[in-house]
């Protein structure tokens, strides 16, 4: 029986508006394993960010079940749910990723800090982890002196330095030029893969897929295909962006 | 225990690294203390210069003519009231207390003082710190209040002349000062004291009065055998001492013409200003948690609780008023230092520390609607969806 670090079952989120349903999320199940990249692709609307929502505890779904590192979301009250965040999820936003009075240093022991483990080895690895997202020069700088990408790789490190179970990235190029997104997105992909997290990944843009294992592409709330075979997957990444 | 660390570390960084503006804000509350204790000190210096004297007494009990509403002016008591005072059981003595106002003219400036009658050795007269005690009868001697002398440089030995209008003639009398007591204030005046024989001499009358030689007080001072029984004896004067009432210290004072009513004013004062520094407290906190609400949707996303969000605020809060209030006492203390001395000022231990108390609580008072809302933010701002 294969270990997954996320499976989703039969997940199901309807949302009411004006008197109708929306199925924002529908009857999806899919699973990730340890080490594994996955890029969850699809148009606005198509219920990505929903589904990452649920994913990251932060908000309950109608039916069906996630199991984060073998357990279940659905039977844990709030203040589980804020642990398992702490624990054994991380995360980097699309924006607003950082703590802006807190250096880029402090900004990732601030989850050692968390979790209790902000001890010499803890920043000893923080600093370490920045060194090798290329930012030893810039452990001291605050968020608003660093570039946009400079950011994310922080807001990276930020998410695997408390060895997560999972980890999840919400549109990390949105606000990056191609040449910076191309340089974080590989580096996100080979730090999963080096740390035998697994990471999943919502994005419009499918040129980023090429760094990833598998691609979950949804629409309308539906999981409509899954791109496994590594060809298919860089034919899809050469193609253009999905339309909106 | 972790979360309480957290939130200060996260308190106490933003504080450092914007500290530029939460100095600002700090001195906005330093000048909200400094309104503050400077109207809890004025408040304290009226007060003390209304009732000083009456606080002072050595005496528990106030006797007055009946119906005088306890006010001292309105009372006025027949001579012998003083003996059958004496007379009740458990009160240990009385003095006379005989009321007025004059003016010393022997000074380069002339200084209104008041002129109170009192018998040496009774209720109703100071200890004396400096020099001895006038003697009794119609000696022409008094015993000052310091703060007559500190402002006017009289010393004891010296003489002073007053003035009282007598009739329709101003009339100039002169006395010896023989000793000095301390802080006798009596309706925002200084005092002089002298014994019941020289006050009516010397005191302004009525035409209407020039013919009596006989003074009547306008309050007799009780002293208690034991304290603890005031109800009781208060009872046994109203029986026993025809045509008066009787009440304790703090309601004579309350009953000085303009002393409540002043008060009340300053309490209000006081009061509002409070209420102002809620208002902006509150004000500046809310503004500042609004702006933070994506910074605080990503710290409750990578998973800390709302105690770590609520504490910080709370701390911050904290933080930021204690400075602000500790800015405000110092500059409230150079303040009073170039303060001229005819300006009320005093600082009450009592008052000044409720007022910090105060103050200092109502930092996260005023900051309670901004901590409810960022426990509130929902960790889902952090992504699109919130």
């Amino acid at each position: 029986m294969t270990n997954y670090a996320l499976e989703v079952k039969d997940l199901v989120k309807t949302f009411a508006l004006d008197g109708t349903t929306i199925n924002a999320v529908d009857n999806v199940s899919f699973q990730v394993c340890s080490g594994e990249f996955v890029a969850l692709v699809g148009p606005s609307g198509s219920g990505k960010t929903t589904m990452l929502s649920i994913l990251a505890a932060l908000l309950s779904p109608t039916s069906g079940q996630v199991l984060i590192d073998g357990q279940d979301l659905s039977k844990m009250n709030e203040k589980q749910r804020v642990r398992l965040r702490r624990e054994k999820i991380g995360f980097t936003f699309q924006s607003n990723n950082l703590i802006p009075f807190l250096t880029a240093g402090e900004n990732v022991e601030f989850m050692l800090r968390l979790n209790n483990k902000a001890d010499k080895a803890g920043r000893l690895r923080s600093a370490e982890l920045l060194s090798r997202l290329g930012l030893s020069n810039r452990l001291h700088s605050l968020p608003a002196q660093l570039s946009g990408g400079q950011q994310q790789r922080v807001a990276i490190a930020r998410a695997l330095i408390h060895n997560p179970a999972v980890v999840l990235a919400d549109e990390p190029t949105a606000s990056l030029d191609t040449e910076r997104a191309y340089q974080v997105v590989e580096t996100f992909a080979n730090l999963i893969h080096e740390n035998n997290r697994a990471g999943i990944m919502v994005t419009h843009d499918l040129r980023m897929t090429q760094y990833v294992d598998r691609v979950l592409q949804m629409q309308d709330g539906k999981l409509v295909r899954v791109y496994e075979d590594r060809d298919e997957i860089m034919e899809l990444a050469m193609g253009t962006v999905m339309q909106h | 225990m972790n979360n309480f660390f957290l939130a200060s570390y996260l308190a106490l960084k933003e504080v450092f690294r914007y500290r530029g503006r939460f100095l600002l804000f700090s001195l906005v509350i330093a000048l909200i203390t400094l309104l503050v204790l400077f109207i809890a000190a004025l408040g304290e210096g009226l007060a003390n210069g209304n009732r000083q004297y009456l606080a002072n007494l050595d005496a528990q009990l106030i006797v007055f003519l009946e119906k005088s509403d306890f006010v001292i002016p309105s009372s006025r008591l027949e001579t012998n009231t003083v003996r059958t005072v004496r007379r009740v059981d458990g009160v240990a003595s009385a003095g006379p207390i005989y009321t007025s106002n004059t003016e010393i003219v022997s000074l380069t400036e002339p200084l209104k003082v008041s002129l109170l009658g009192v018998e040496p050795g009774e209720p109703g007269m100071p200890e004396i710190i400096d020099g001895r005690n006038f003697r009794g009868g119609e000696a022409r001697e008094t015993v000052i209040d310091r703060n007559v002398a500190l402002r006017s440089g009289i010393k004891v030995g010296d003489e002073i002349e007053i003035r009282s209008t007598q009739g329709t003639e101003d009339n100039f009398f002169k006395l010896k000062v023989v000793g000095l007591v301390d802080g006798q204030s009596y309706i925002f005046q200084p005092t002089i004291f002298v014994p019941p024989s020289t006050w009516e001499k010397i005191r302004p009358q009525s035409e209407a009065e020039l013919n009596s030689d006989t003074p009547y007080p306008n309050i007799v001072a009780v002293k208690l055998a034991d304290p603890s029984q005031a109800d009781t004896v208060i009872e046994r004067l109203t029986t026993n001492v025809p045509n008066t009432e009787v009440a304790d210290i703090a309601t004579t004072i309350n009953n000085v013409p303009g002393y409540s009513a002043q008060q009340g004013t300053v309490q209000t004062q006081g009061f509002f200003t409070l209420l102002i520094g809620v208002l902006v407290i509150g004000g500046f906190f809310q503004i500042q948690i609004l702006q933070k609400v994506p910074q605080i949707g990503v710290l409750k996303a990578i998973g800390s609780s709302n105690g770590v969000v609520g504490w910080a605020a709370v701390i911050q809060i904290i933080v930021v008023t204690t400075m602000g209030v500790a800015i405000g006492c110092l500059l409230t203390y150079l303040f009073s230092l170039a303060l001229p001395p005819t300006i009320p000022f005093v600082f009450n231990g009592t008052r000044s520390l409720i007022a910090i108390g105060l103050l200092l609580f109502i930092g996260p008072l005023g900051g309670m609607v901004s901590i409810i809302y960022a426990v509130r933010i929902e960790p889902l701002k952090a992504l699109r969806l919130g």
